[in-house]
């Protein structure tokens, strides 16, 4: 296992769209591990994309399990993922790790529902809510060479949004 | 050598503030740091980090020009740019209701003495000149939790003034 060293915004890499993963091999199940220890070693990281360490395929990891009293699914390792279903909305605080030292506010669908495989190729489904799946989204976006950057919304608009809930 | 100033304007709204100042500070090699800059009542507010070789009178007779045309005051004070040190907050206060004097101070009053510190405050005043509502939204950081912010504000909720704590919980990923 390796912490990988992470991409930093503007590296053109980022921008990049991801491509499906085909093999489910032991290269493949080195690289989660690898995935996962970066993530684990960045503070408060909850989830990694492929393409923040240079490796542009569509597997993401989230595990938002370490924040208190919020519904999650552990850990979860999410490869060829896609949003089934989206329901609400909510506009909440964002960072990544590919973009130091700023943080700021997107809207996201409050609930969705992800198709993905694991790591040995099987089919899953979760259903995500509230930071989970703000998380699960934020990762999605980095295969399509999306950063919370290009969803920021206002402040005002969160306090708007927030009053006529 | 390159320093910061903190460049404060004031005058009152028109188009072209923002463009004509910026314009003759990128002209005059000066670089901006970070800025907020806002329309407030019928007048135009900037406060912005510049960095420029030229001191604050040096900066002064730059924008003179500028000022001078579109009626603006400056202010420039020497600081230190310390930028890449951005507090998280993680706490949202909004307030609201029927515009009186005192809400702020009272608010804040109770936020400081329970130990939050103000990262962002924007305030309008919204409904009618006979009626005004006060309309204020905070993000701070508290070291010392949500639950002790709620206390202290509840005389206040007590007195019609709408106060919502929400916690900010920043995802990173």
């Amino acid at each position: 296992m390796a912490v990988l060293d992470i991409l930093a915004y503007p590296d053109a890499r980022l921008k990049q769209t991801s491509q499906p993963v085909t093999e489910f091999d032991a290269d493949l199940r080195r690289f989660l591990a690898d995935l996962e220890a970066t993530m684990r070693a960045a503070p408060g990281g909850v989830g990694l994309a492929a393409p923040q360490v240079g490796r542009p395929q569509r597997v993401v990891i989230v595990d938002v399990s370490g924040r208190p009293d919020i519904p999650h699914n552990g850990r979860m390792v999410l490869i060829n993922p896609e949003v089934r279903e989206r329901e609400g909305e909510a506009v909440g605080r964002e960072g990544c790790l590919s973009v130091p030292d700023y943080t700021g506010n997107v809207a996201r669908a409050a609930r969705i529902r992800v198709r993905a495989m694991d790591e040995s190729g099987a089919r899953r489904e979760y259903a995500c809510e509230g930071y989970e799946a703000r998380a699960v989204q934020h990762e999605i976006d980095h295969l399509d060479g999306l950063l919370f950057l290009d969803r920021l919304v206002s402040r005002r608009d969160l306090f708007r949004r927030k009053v006529y809930k | 050598m390159k320093r910061w100033h903190m460049l404060t304007v004031v005058g009152r709204d028109q188009p072209g503030i923002v463009a004509a100042l910026t314009e003759t500070l990128y002209r005059g090699g000066a670089n901006l740091g970070e800025a907020s800059m806002v329309r407030l009542g019928g007048n135009f507010t900037i406060m912005l980090m510049v960095e420029a070789d030229a001191d604050a009178p040096g900066l002064r007779r730059l924008l003179e020009p500028v000022t001078r045309r579109l009626q603006l005051h400056a202010h420039i004070d020497a600081i230190e740019g310390r930028l890449h040190e951005h507090v998280e907050p993680n706490v949202r206060v909004v307030v609201h209701g029927a515009d009186r004097p005192g809400i702020v101070a009272q608010v804040t009053a109770a936020l400081a003495a329970n130990g939050l510190n103000i990262l962002d405050l924007e305030s309008d005043v919204g409904g009618t000149a006979d009626r005004p509502i006060y309309i204020m939204t905070i993000d701070g950081y508290t070291r010392d939790g949500i639950a002790a912010l709620e206390r202290a504000l509840e005389p206040l909720r007590r007195t019609g003034v709408a106060v919502r704590l929400t916690p900010i919980d920043t995802m990173v990923g």
